[in-house]
């Protein structure tokens, strides 16, 4: 009833607008033609500068509380660089984008038509037009040499002493893989696939896949770096990482890396944000399907004693796969006790959920 | 020569007529003359108002499916029984599923950028305007011209079957990026319904090319005596500009998809690779997903300029009439067109900084992506100068071309943002990059189509839209726009992704809830004053103001030398010669001087 009654409100006040309009129209043809446009063109005029004034208003407005909102520390060597680059096209940008507006604003109001004025015949000016090719070229040359700066460092090889995850995209969640302690992952396949215990296709004829675990969690040390082995294993996908301030896309069959280090602990972040729930989290930045924007994985950077902690703690997914007891499983599998077993099961138990 | 021929077949089709006339019965022939004149027309004029109307009710559908997920994001814990009135499953419990808004983003995609903005505008602007403009009878291909609507019209029909299939529409977002597009146990949308989107999309990739290649060949033969190529008016050349764009990468945009119907549905592997999907592992081996994304933005890149392009010519032509000012530097404005056509086709991979592109290859698309703003700046600035110390006439189809530069100059800003790729692989794929396309190539572009439209509309109709409508329209439209995609700039800075379907579960993300909500509420308010503009503009072919007199604007293009309600074939007589360039306002004392008065003896020596 109340949607008819909503529906009825819209119609009606078509109506009356509509009304209004042609009633408009009457009467300026009643006053005439000339007339008519000399007031709206005054109405416009004011509208204009109007919209001008009260924009730069909103703009500084909008700026003051939604800043906030933005978690401004960037939680990475990397992302502070960014930062420094998106402060610096700001800067140049914004100062365009004021002057342009308020000439384009002033100019319509100041120069709006006017009995007995005639406009200014100028079909061109080569030095104005050099001047204003020249100026952003400059500019952007600028932004070019900061800009390819950064995308260098930001792209170039990972220090040797980077600790290596690697973090695989399926529908609809993260599978993240950990080289255990020989710090090299083991081979995989997809054909090996399997969402039981082998999820992202290993290869258990590789020793080095012996020790090479599986976690729900990313677990990252601060100011270590970390490379990232990027894969999927159906669509493409995208580890989105907006608090570091990175994102690179997941492609099944072709690998892709991306390192950074962190520089905040998630500790930190929660004190600096007063935020008690802060997490980082991973999202997945290219559309993948139904559960696109579900998914999820968090990021926990800690100190190197806290993580090495952690990965005392897990088990190799081969031990999972493998739970015959006889058999010589990697080293942390034998000294690991039971509760830490069923928590890796339970590891893949909530990946197949997901899926 | 070719307008000869042209009127002349003109004679011939008319001569068949009378001979109809005289031998059938009467009702047959009415019938005939109906279809011939209003369906399969092949007059320029009246196609240019079949791609319009096409347009706008395609507008109204996709502006609609942008309101219905606007809902989900604004409000994703309400619920709206009429949504499951009219969307039945998608919609259970009146709340949208994922699926079907994906469905929904996706197709709000493909309609606005594909059916609205390339086909609405290009396709009505080239046609009314190219021959009304170089002074030709019609197109070079009348017939051509016509085929080239029907084949939009098929690809339409195609594309809105699309929609009433059982597993939906295609809803991996209009770029169709493949493994999802391409495997139907992905998506429920890369089923049948992904099928008719590549059907429909090749439909209109013929009718982009026909109409293109028509555009080109009557600019370059059908020229009435004396309209060089530096006589005609920029909407000319943007119309040109834009056709030899797309005949050249709507061509690559095919194949690609063609490639993608074979890895659908004949086992090919030119996208596959390494896939494990619905639990078993395919067989497809060898392909790369990345290649489609080159072949899609090869096209898609230069699509962004397709769709602004004619924009930018009309708002020349009208920030000029109504100035009563020459536009300011002519020769720049056709030079920095032309820098932005070579360029468009130099910089398609910066839509791909983050898909492991090669660093190296990778700076070179930021060189030349930044470069693209050079020519972009030139343009705003001779806008600004234009206007600067004119005699301004705020008509409607003025205020839509002011704010054409206001959002122009915005979207375009942050394009400098994202084409420096150590920028954009924070911002890439954020609600940064929906505000900045948003609001350069979709409001922009819809601030210049409805900039034509406006001014226009008299010369298609013989009416005047209502002024009152108009003016509230402007300003709903205007303030609603910044309102709408000016805060998405804060949300993408704060990483938040695109094309999610809630963000409650996201701690990074859900401080902007209320954000989401007020948005919503704007997005609201802006689709209901374009529906006011559609009831204005139907109702105005039929009821609006007459106009009468035939130059309304006090315009020196050749348009407004041709009766009020021109018929096929544009002139009475002769077709007018043209002596001067179209900018010749307020010199020497002269409000306007027509392009079809001949220099006076003081001007030869000025040597025009």
């Amino acid at each position: 009833m109340s949607g008819y009654l909503a529906v009825f409100v819209v119609v009606l006040i078509f109506v009356v607008i509509f009304q209004i309009a042609k009633a408009s129209e009457y009467v300026s043809i009643l006053k005439g033609e000339k007339k008519t446009r000399q007031q709206t063109n005054r109405v416009n005029g004011f509208l204009l500068i109007a919209f001008l004034v009260l924009g730069l208003i909103g703009v500084y407005l909008c700026h003051d509380s939604l800043q906030a909102k933005i978690i401004t520390h960037a939680a990475s060597e990397q992302g502070k660089g960014i930062d420094d680059m998106i402060k610096t096209t700001l800067i140049i940008t914004g100062i365009v984008f004021v002057i342009t507006q308020i000439l384009l604003f002033w100019f319509a109001y100041k120069y709006q038509e006017k009995e007995g004025r005639q406009a200014f015949y100028f079909p061109h000016n080569n030095k104005l037009e050099l001047i204003w090719t020249v100026i952003p070229a400059i500019a952007l040359t600028i932004l070019v040499a900061f800009g390819l700066r950064h995308w260098f460092r930001i792209t170039s090889d990972a220090p040797k002493d980077a600790m290596v995850v690697e973090i695989t995209g399926k529908q609809f969640n993260w599978l993240i893989r950990y080289p255990g302690k020989d710090g090299q992952l083991g081979r995989k396949d997809f054909k090996n696939i399997n969402d039981a215990n082998n999820p992202v296709g290993q290869d258990w004829d590789d020793q080095l896949n012996k020790d090479d675990y599986m976690a729900t969690e990313m677990h990252l040390v601060v100011n270590k770096p970390v490379k990232l082995i990027i894969g999927s294993r159906d669509v493409i996908h995208d580890v989105g990482l907006s608090h570091f301030r990175l994102k690179m896309d997941a492609v099944p069959g072709i690998p892709t890396t991306l390192w950074f280090t962190p520089t905040t602990t998630t500790a930190q972040m929660r004190e600096m944000t007063g935020n008690a729930d802060f997490v980082y989290e991973i999202s997945c930045d290219q559309m993948c399907g139904a559960g696109h924007y579900s998914m999820k994985a968090n990021i926990v950077v800690e100190t190197q004693a806290e993580y090495d902690a952690w990965a005392a703690k897990q088990v190799a997914q081969y031990a999972v796969a493998h739970p015959a007891p006889a058999a010589a499983p990697a080293a942390p599998a034998a000294t690991t006790p039971a509760a830490d077993s069923a928590h890796q099961e339970k590891v893949v138990a909530v990946n197949d959920a997901k899926h | 020569m070719s307008n000869e021929a042209t009127l002349h077949s003109q004679e011939v089709i008319h001569g068949a007529h009378a001979h109809d006339h005289g031998h059938d019965d009467h009702e047959h022939h009415h019938e005939g003359g109906f279809i011939s004149k209003y369906v399969f027309s092949l007059d320029h004029k009246t196609i240019a108002k079949q791609f319009l109307i096409t347009g706008i009710i395609w507008a109204i559908i996709g502006a609609f499916f942008s309101v219905l997920f606007r809902l989900q994001l604004g409000f994703p814990d309400a619920t709206f029984p009429w949504l499951e009135s009219i969307l039945g499953h998608w919609a259970k419990g009146g709340r949208i599923t994922p699926e079907a808004y994906y469905a929904l983003v996706t197709m709000h995609g493909t309609i606005l950028v594909f059916f609205v903005l390339t086909a609405g505008l290009s396709g009505t602007f080239s046609n009314l305007l190219i021959p009304l403009q170089v002074g030709a009878r019609d197109m070079a291909s009348p017939l051509m011209n016509c085929m080239s609507y029907w084949a939009f019209f098929l690809a339409s029909v195609v594309m809105m079957t699309s929609l009433f299939v059982q597993t939906g529409p295609a809803s991996g977002g209009w770029t169709a990026y493949p493994p999802l597009s391409a495997l139907g146990d992905a998506s429920i949308g890369s089923k049948i319904g992904m099928d008719l989107w590549l059907i429909s999309m090749a439909l209109f990739v013929v009718s982009q090319l026909l109409g293109g290649l028509n555009y080109i060949s009557t600019v370059l033969n059908m020229r009435t005596k004396g309209m060089t190529m530096t006589k005609m008016p920029l909407t000319i050349w943007s119309f040109f500009f834009t056709a030899v764009l797309g005949v050249l990468s709507f061509p690559v945009l095919l194949s690609g998809f063609i490639l993608l119907l074979f890895d659908r549905h004949a086992g090919t592997s030119f996208y596959l690779s390494d896939l494990f999907v619905a639990g078993k592992a395919l067989p497809n081996e060898g392909g790369s997903a990345i290649l489609y994304q080159h072949l899609f933005w090869f096209l898609g890149h230069p699509e962004v300029y397709i769709i602004i392009l004619p924009a930018m010519g009309m708002v020349s032509e009208i920030l000029a009439v109504n100035s009563r000012k020459p536009i300011f530097g002519y020769l720049a404005m056709v030079g920095s067109m032309f820098a932005i056509v070579i360029l468009a086709f130099l910089v398609w991979a910066h839509h791909m900084f983050v898909t492991g592109l090669n660093p190296f290859l990778g700076a070179f698309f930021v060189l030349l992506t930044l470069l693209i703003a050079v020519p972009s700046a030139i343009k705003v600035f001779n806008w600004l100068t234009t206007i600067w110390k004119g005699n301004l006439r705020f008509t409607p189809g003025m205020l839509f071309a002011i704010g054409f530069v206001s959002t122009f100059i915005s979207g375009g800003l942050t394009g400098i943002w994202l084409g420096n790729s150590s920028i954009d692989i924070h911002l890439h794929d954020t609600y940064f990059v929906i505000a900045h396309f948003h609001i350069v190539m979709g409001v922009s572009a819809f601030f210049g189509t409805f900039a034509g439209v406006y001014h226009w509309f008299p010369k298609m109709f013989g009416r005047y839209l209502n002024s009152t409508l108009a003016y509230i329209h402007f300003w709903i439209t205007l303030i609603g726009a910044y309102l709408i995609f000016w805060p998405m700039h804060y949300e993408g800075m704060a990483g938040m992704p695109r094309r999610y379907y809630d963000y409650s579960s996201w701690e990074s993300f859900k401080q902007f809830t209320d954000l989401n909500h007020f948005i919503s509420i704007v997005v609201i308010v802006v689709f209901a004053a374009q529906l006011l503009f559609v009831l204005n503009f139907f109702y105005s072919i039929f009821k609006g103001r007459k106009v009468t007199t035939t130059n309304p604007w006090g315009a020196t293009t050749l348009e407004w030398t041709t009766p009020i309600n021109p018929g096929h074939g544009n002139w009475i007589g002769e077709i007018p010669e043209v002596y001067r360039w179209p900018y010749d306002y307020s010199k020497n004392g002269k409000d306007f001087v027509p392009q079809t008065v001949p220099l006076s003896p003081d001007e030869e020596k000025e040597g025009h």
